[in-house]
């Protein structure tokens, strides 16, 4: 692994959370009736902190959910490794809800297709957005993000490592070459 | 994370990483049976046939129930019923089950080692869900598991099986399981239903029931097995109630702190007062609970798990 460029410094990766966050209300007209939900392991800090940004903005607590989606992975005939199964923390109803769903990268598709299937078996919410970090293009499912923070043309040897102060103890983003 | 064992065979030769695993992951599975939806679709396309030569209403159900969430296909398999009394052997009646192409046999026999020997003759995953007076490990998990829930710990902690310790495959299991982790065991019942060599295993011999119930933290009650001639070893069910049955008066005479197992199912006014069996220190019923949700994560491991001999 090459490190070929640092798209994101810390002062611009807090820059686009910010406006992440602004976009999240303006797109929900307000902060009512939301939750916003992190993907493991990312997904999770980045849902935390958006949610402690709108809470500075609008002066709402929105509920913080967090999504383990191993259970509903659709490679587990063709990987190498055992995905390790982790707990899902949601502890209210997500039924006529509007969630925000926050992942780190959009890549494939698949992760979100498979965190999709597993939000429909804790309930029926109203609505689902995508709010994810990084697009790096080669989607393999129809399915697109509503909010994004950065748009990095990838090829396909190449990576987007996002790295979070809270889990990598730093604030990055680099692209890199597997 | 991922396994080191193939097979779940006994808990003998299962590493603790391997059990501290499963107990972990079965954590995940709980949370799963907690939803609106209590089912996942991580098994999907896995056959997995209950193999059943002996009666059971609790493992049974328990391991269709964690095949059915986890959406594998399974299949039960009865010797009432089956061309079994028409005079099949074992391995024509496997060999033939296993031409249908499944994955995974979820299997319980009289016969101690029947479980490893299908593992010679077969090329599915084996779980071993009771053989003979030899183990039952998967009762033993969720057992581990159910301690660990209440009382945040296995390491450490002092636990006493009673009772029928001689004909219990359940008490084999714990013994090694809870030793693995870290417990202190200890068996507690009369001299006729304790293996005469139980020592050997570390296991700590307690003929006085009120002295168990003083030294320790859990008590595991197992079932007198009747139907395994148990009956033979005491003079009556009423007697062996008298010095060894968990009862109100006795729990109040020694310390009350001390959590209650049961395996299931309970001869209430044997092992276990009616009162007691209802009460507040057991976890009789959460064991059941906690039953489908360690049996999806070994499920789970041993069916997803990768490996060149997979």
């Amino acid at each position: 692994m090459n490190i070929k460029a640092k798209i994101l410094d810390q002062e611009a990766l807090l820059r686009i959370i910010t406006r992440m966050s602004h976009e999240i209300i303006e797109k929900n007209k307000g902060p009512e009736n939301l939750i916003i939900m992190g993907l493991r392991t990312r997904g999770e800090y980045l849902a935390t902190r958006l949610r402690d940004k709108i809470l500075s903005i609008e002066n709402v607590d929105v509920p913080l959910g967090i999504l383990d989606v191993t259970l509903y992975r659709d490679d587990f005939r063709t990987r190498l490794k055992q995905p390790e199964v982790s707990v899902s923390n949601i502890t209210f109803d997500i039924t006529d809800k509007n969630i925000v769903l926050v992942d780190d990268v959009l890549y494939t598709g698949r992760t979100i297709r498979s965190a999709l299937c597993a939000i429909m078996d804790f309930g029926r919410p109203a609505t689902i957005k995508l709010c994810c970090l990084v697009d790096r293009g080669h989607r393999q499912l129809p399915i697109k993000a509503d909010i994004i923070g950065k748009n990095i043309p990838t090829s396909i040897n190449e990576e987007v490592r996002v790295k979070l102060l809270e889990h990598d103890g730093e604030d990055a983003v680099y692209l890199v070459e597997v | 994370m991922q396994l080191k064992t193939k097979h779940l065979l006994g808990l003998e030769n299962v590493s603790s990483s391997d059990i501290q695993s499963i107990l972990d992951t079965a954590v995940s599975f709980k949370q799963v049976l907690e939803r609106p939806i209590k089912k996942v679709p991580t098994l999907q396309g896995k056959t997995v046939v209950n193999l059943f030569y002996e009666n059971s209403t609790r493992t049974r159900i328990s391991f269709e129930l964690a095949e059915k969430r986890l959406s594998a296909d399974s299949v039960n398999f009865s010797v009432s019923g089956s061309s079994v009394s028409k005079g099949e052997t074992f391995k024509d009646t496997v060999r033939n089950i296993e031409a249908m192409k499944v994955d995974m046999i979820v299997v319980r026999h009289g016969s101690a080692g029947v479980p490893q020997y299908l593992t010679k003759i077969s090329d599915s995953v084996v779980i071993n869900a009771g053989d003979g007076i030899h183990e039952h490990p998967t009762q033993a998990l969720l057992d581990m598991y159910s301690i660990r829930e209440k009382l945040g710990k296995l390491e450490g902690l002092k636990v006493c099986i009673v009772g029928d310790i001689a004909h219990s495959r359940v008490a084999l299991s714990n013994i090694f399981g809870l030793q693995a982790m870290g417990a202190e065991v200890s068996v507690c019942g009369p001299a006729t239903l304790i293996p005469r060599n139980i020592g050997d295993l570390g296991v700590k011999v307690i003929h006085n029931i009120d002295e168990a119930i003083q030294e320790n933290d859990v008590l595991n009650i197992l079932r007198i097995q009747l139907e395994r001639k148990a009956r033979a070893a005491f003079p009556s069910t009423r007697e062996y109630h008298k010095y060894y049955g968990i009862t109100k008066e006795r729990m109040e005479k020694n310390k009350k702190d001390v959590l209650l197992l049961h395996p299931g199912p309970i001869n209430r006014g044997v092992e276990i007062s009616s009162e007691m069996a209802d009460g507040e220190h057991q976890i009789i019923l959460e064991q059941v609970t906690n039953g489908v949700a360690v049996r999806m994560a070994i499920l789970y491991l041993l069916g997803t798990r990768q490996g060149e001999d997979n």
